[in-house]
């Protein structure tokens, strides 16, 4: 094990994953020798690979997750990246048009194993077109397949098996998570998707949530212990697939649900969360599931503004309390 | 000067790709074909010219009109057929229909019903030819009206400074729906666009099967060599609506019948008895072995069952290995 950032454990899986499938490229703006991606996560990746492999591309979203698209049915095994979360808008069409429903509508001929990674969340100032938090539009259209890491020890396995994995795989990033560290096995490892992870055991509440909330919802945990509530925290590591059963099992336990993302509240992730456990755990509930979010505004920049917006620490342990 | 074997296969081509149609239309007025239909009607020399100028494994990437190209590209008519009636037995196991019509172990990269969305996957397959070595090249058919949209600057764009093996096939039957093409766009021709990303053009008559080929063989060489893009304008015109229950009162009856003068399967089949590649007789018999063909196709189609309502479920995602 050797301790190192989130940032460096993603490299290091992209790394490997290279060196082990020459069919392996980077794509996307700004990832090659000048400046080794917006968040530093190529960096001397193309000094390593070449500028073939590691690609610079004009800012033409689009096409680069089409060209990610002609590339993976074609034989390659892209790695394409949008420089942020908010900038996939341009590109819709070829994520939700095009990868995903491809293998379906052409009836199995193909299939279209890609990867686009971005980069969601607040915390940075940088305003409604730099900051948001969209994984619910993706989780929403069949045929993707959608990893969210939140941890160093994580990312790397995950990054791993999604390049591995012969379907469109959406790897979304948080701003906020770069730089966290923890240790990383030194060994080869894959993290199988639609694995859920308990992050901390507890006994009354289940928190589930995802990206930078996860680090949110462990302070507050922290906390609420020295208050003698006992916090289950899981971490889904991908929403599709989503590994309904270790969270059920949690709530069956613990018999009351807190869900958390950085999301808009209406029609995000955590609302599919809360329908899902009341279909299949409603007799094991003690009390309602509570979505904590942001509010229905674009993200503002000020920083009491964004403060407001972004769920924090108090928040959370304020919907824990009110059920327990 | 091409050969008499390629003039022979240009009006193949054509002719089997106008037969398909016919018989597509046929059917539909049975109302075996659920849905709508984009028809290549008229359009033949196109599909013809830019296939026999391919290898069988050369890519083209089609559009909502793509019946013409999957067929000339030499797509089983059957499993094609089939597709079209929403049947198990489609290439699409009945997923795609006309819009998505496929068959991808013949070099078809797919058929998109988002007009212009096929421009960037060509760049991406292109990419993945020259980066694998493979010396294959990539056709992308799109319309006029596609050349109005965003991806048309970005692909053409990137296929440039990387020099990719891909040829831009414009197809500019002069209307978008019911837009005609001046109304959208200020400059004479579409092709014109082409020298902003230093891509070298061309505008020749769709409708002739020989001047579209000659075109993408010179396209397909510079591609191969390595010297990257080239766009080829092929001006040419709908027979028909642009769907089947557009009437196309829009068009100008002078214009129409200008247009309806020129059959592509009569212009091909001209050229290739004078330059004495064909005779009448020889071309009869090619037109009889392709009609028993297509109506084998239809057969087969209309015999074969429906995909179980279950099967709704299946193709989502490619199997992970264990
Ligand atoms: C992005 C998009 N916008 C609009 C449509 C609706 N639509 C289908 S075909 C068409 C016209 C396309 O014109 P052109 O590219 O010239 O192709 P043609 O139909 O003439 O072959 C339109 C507007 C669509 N399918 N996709
Ligand atoms: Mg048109």
């Amino acid at each position: 094990m050797t301790e190192m950032t989130y940032r460096e454990a993603l490299k290091q899986g992209l790394r490997e994953e290279m060196q082990r499938d020459e069919r392996v490229f980077i794509m996307g703006e700004d990832v090659g020798k000048n400046w080794g991606g917006a968040f530093k996560v190529t960096k001397g990746l193309a000094e390593e690979f070449g500028d073939e492999r590691v690609r610079d591309t004009p800012i033409s979203e689009n096409t680069i997750a089409g060209a990610a698209v002609g590339a993976a049915i074609t034989g390659l095994r892209p790695v394409a990246e949008i420089m942020f979360g908010d900038l996939i808008t341009l590109a819709m069409d070829q994520v939700c048009n095009q990868a995903a429903k491809m293998r379906y509508m052409f009836g199995g001929q193909t299939s279209v194993p890609l990867v686009l990674r971005t980069v969601f969340g607040g915390g940075k100032n940088i305003a409604s077109h730099h900051s948001q938090s969209l994984e619910a539009w993706f989780m929403h259209t069949p045929g993707l397949k959608i990893a969210l890491p939140a941890f160093a020890s994580d990312v790397k396995g995950l990054i791993k098996t999604a390049i591995r994995n012969p379907n469109p795989v959406l790897f979304f990033e948080h701003k906020l998570v770069y730089d966290k560290k923890e240790e990383v096995p030194d060994e080869e490892y894959l993290i199988p998707f639609g694995e859920a992870k308990v992050r901390r055991e507890g006994a009354d509440v289940t928190i589930w949530g995802t990206m930078f909330m996860l680090h949110k919802a462990l302070d507050a945990a922290e906390e609420l212990a020295k208050e003698g509530i006992s916090v289950e925290v899981i971490d889904p590591r991908t929403l599709v697939p989503l590994d309904k059963k270790t969270l059920l099992d949690s709530v069956k336990k613990t018999g009351r649900l807190v869900v958390v993302t950085e999301e808009t509240k209406t029609g995000a992730t955590t609302a599919e969360i809360a329908a899902m456990v009341q279909e299949e755990a409603f007799d094991w509930l003690d009390a309602p599931i509570i979505r904590v979010n942001a509010p229905d505004t674009p993200v503002p920049f000020s920083p009491p503004l964004e403060q407001f917006f972004i769920p924090d620490k108090k928040r959370i342990m304020d919907a824990v309390r009110s059920i327990v | 000067m091409v050969d008499k074997k390629t003039l022979v296969d240009l009006y193949t081509r054509t002719l089997k790709v106008r037969l398909f149609e016919s018989k597509v239309w046929d059917i539909f007025g049975q109302n075996l074909i659920p849905g709508t239909l984009h028809l290549y009607l008229g359009q033949e020399a196109v599909a013809a010219g830019v296939t026999a100028a391919l290898k069988k494994t050369d890519w083209i990437q089609s559009t909502h009109r793509g019946h013409g190209h999957v067929v000339a590209k030499g797509a089983d008519m059957k499993r094609a057929m089939a597709e079209l009636l929403g049947k198990s037995t489609g290439s699409c196991k009945g997923k795609g229909g006309s819009m998505h019509i496929t068959q991808f172990d013949v070099g078809v990269l797919g058929a998109t019903g988002v007009v212009a969305s096929g421009l960037p996957i060509a760049v991406g397959a292109a990419l993945s030819c020259k980066m694998r070595g493979t010396k294959d090249v990539v056709a992308c058919f799109f319309g006029d009206g596609a050349s109005n949209n965003g991806t048309f600057g970005e692909s053409l764009n990137m296929s440039s400074i990387w020099k990719l093996p891909v040829i831009w096939v414009v197809e500019n039957n002069f209307y978008a729906m019911g837009t005609p093409i001046k109304w959208t766009c200020p400059s004479e021709s579409i092709a014109q666009r082409a020298e902003g990303y230093c891509i070298p053009s061309k505008v020749v008559d769709g409708n002739n099967a020989l001047e579209v080929y000659e075109a993408i063989v010179e396209a397909v060489e510079r591609a191969r060599k390595g010297d990257g893009p080239s766009l080829v304008e092929c001006r040419t015109y709908r027979m028909k609506g642009h769907s089947r229950f557009d009437p196309a009162k829009y068009r100008p009856k002078e214009e129409t019948e200008y247009w309806l003068s020129r059959d592509p399967v009569e212009i091909i089949k001209k050229i290739a008895i004078e330059q004495g590649a064909l005779t009448e007789k020889e071309a009869e018999k090619i037109e009889k072995k392709l009609q028993k063909e297509v109506d084998a196709a239809a057969e087969f189609a209309i015999k074969s069952e429906y995909p179980k309502p279950e099967e709704a479920l299946e193709d989502v995602f490619a199997e992970e290995a264990a």
